[in-house]
């Protein structure tokens, strides 16, 4: 196949940045999107010029890393896929493509497509967190848990915290990451404990950090890769509601 | 935004009870706002009151477009739109919109300044009381105000549109099983409130209520 990239450049933090057009030629389809901007990458080193700079690590698709918006989607138009996991059979021969960074506030451009995402991390360190005892392992499935609510916390779980809701919604808010966070602690017995202050600290991390308010368009749902659902969020609300009573 | 905006749903569900009482007849809305008249003081405080949700409504909902517009500074060459909607970009918008209407609803109707000719009706008595179905009529005989009044109910379709739906998940009332239900009550809810405000002016402007 070849391909029309248009990709942001920017040197660092404090450049203007812009996109510059770069032919993909002779990709095979079954590369991944990341291989092809390798290759992209190959060609650029040869002729002495400086590669794209993008994050990666797994390129399996449960690591979180990737994070570029491809064509006006965050990790490109397959559903639920990541972009490390997007295929190039998924684009026509022929086609342009437009390669961009997370764009929020909260995220500041380090370099080309790589942003600083700490600011997860921040809210993370916020209340992510359960108490538990030390000493000897507890026996396994000590604490019953019924099914449906195991799966509702792993589900929320899945969060691979790539902050794809944040690049998608128009707020730049981190409602979809942290409700996720909160939810899946927060249905847990283990995650009572700490229940009300995780809510309230999390989501006040959150504001600190830069991010927007929620105001209900879901467009994170649509864009994350592993398919969050924004009950969560109203999880979270009712959470944080619960943490005044 | 969520309890302000729910408490001005209450206040427009009651105020559009009360005025589609101009389908039933010259006598229903007169006794009605005889009635409210005649509460005096109560009247007042209530009417402070919905200023007050007005007031705080707006001022939040500045405030979170502002907050929400700097924290997106950049945008993107292209950006898709995945689930939201029109409605949902545009809430700034239909309530500033709706606000605009607001002050020249209060100037036609509660202070008789605008359309002074038309108003000057309820200076009438009909069965001993102000005639406010005539001065409605009148007013909405008038292309102009007619079309004034409809735009402002779209407006205040989009912005229910989206904000019904969206009062619920903020509260946290919703989970897996009710998003998709709660989203299209809430649009089926706002196309009604919307069809039946737009209904009392048409009704007078089209002669299907002659006054
Ligand atoms: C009859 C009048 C009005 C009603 C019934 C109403 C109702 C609502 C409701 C139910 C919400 C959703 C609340 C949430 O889930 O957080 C909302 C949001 C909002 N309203 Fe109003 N509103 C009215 C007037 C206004 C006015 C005059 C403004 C003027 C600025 C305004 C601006 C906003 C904004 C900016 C939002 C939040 C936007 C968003 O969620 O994206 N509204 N409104
Ligand atoms: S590189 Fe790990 S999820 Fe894409």
């Amino acid at each position: 196949m070849n391909l029309t990239l248009h990709v942001w450049r920017q040197k660092g933090p404090q450049d203007k940045g812009k996109l510059v057009t770069y032919p993909a030629k002779d990709v095979s389809s079954d590369m991944s999107f990341l291989e092809m901007l390798d290759e992209v990458n190959d060609k650029l080193i040869k002729e002495g010029k400086d590669p794209i700079a993008f994050d990666h690590d797994c390129r399996e698709g449960i690591c979180g890393m990737c994070s570029s918006v491809v064509n006006g989607r965050p990790h490109g138009h397959q559903e639920k896929t990541t972009v490390c996991q997007l295929h190039m059979r998924q684009f026509e021969d022929g086609a342009d493509i437009v390669v961009e960074p997370w764009l929020a506030k909260a995220f500041p451009i380090q370099k080309d497509l790589i942003v600083d995402r700490s600011a997860l991390d921040v809210v993370m360190q916020a209340g992510g967190y359960t108490s538990c005892h030390t000493g000897g392992v507890p026996d396994a499935n000590s604490q019953l848990i019924p099914k449906e609510i195991a799966d509702f916390s792993m589900d929320a779980a899945e969060c691979i915290g790539c902050g794809a809701c944040i690049a998608a919604c128009p707020n730049s808010s981190a409602m979809l990451f942290t409700s996720a966070k909160v939810s899946q602690f927060a249905v847990l017995p283990q995650g009572k404990a700490e229940a009300k202050v995780r809510v309230l600290e999390m989501t006040k991390a959150m504001l600190d950090e830069g991010f927007g308010n929620c105001t209900n368009h879901y467009e994170c749902q649509e864009a994350c890769p592993k398919g969050i659902n924004v009950k969560f969020i109203a999880t979270l609300n009712r959470e944080y509601l619960k943490s005044f009573i | 935004m969520a309890v302000t905006g729910f408490m001005l749903v209450c206040f427009i569900s009651v105020h559009l009870l009360g005025n589609l009482s101009v389908f039933f007849g010259v006598d229903a809305i007169n006794i009605y706002a005889e009635k409210l008249h005649s509460l005096g003081p109560v009247v007042w405080i209530f009417r402070m009151a919905i200023l007050l949700l007005f007031a705080v409504h707006i001022t939040f909902g500045i405030q979170l477009t502002v907050e929400n517009s700097s924290a997106s500074p950049e945008a993107y060459a292209i950006k898709k739109r995945l689930k939201t909607t029109f409605a949902a970009e545009s809430m700034i918008y239909t309530g500033l919109i709706i606000l605009v209407f607001l002050l020249y609803h209060l100037l036609h109707f509660t202070v008789h300044v605008v359309h002074t000719d038309a108003v000057s009706a309820v200076q009438t008595l009909v069965n001993g009381r102000p005639d406010v179905f005539t001065m409605i009529g009148k007013s909405f005989n008038s292309a102009f105000i007619s079309i004034v009044y409809v735009i402002a109910m779209c407006a205040l379709f989009l912005h229910l549109s989206h904000g019904l739906q969206s009062f619920i998940q903020t509260f946290g009332l919703n989970n897996g099983k009710t998003q998709d239900t709660v989203t299209a009550i809430g649009k089926l809810a706002a196309i009604f409130y919307g069809l039946a405000y737009i209904a009392i002016p048409l009704a007078f402007l089209f002669h299907i209520v002659k006054i």
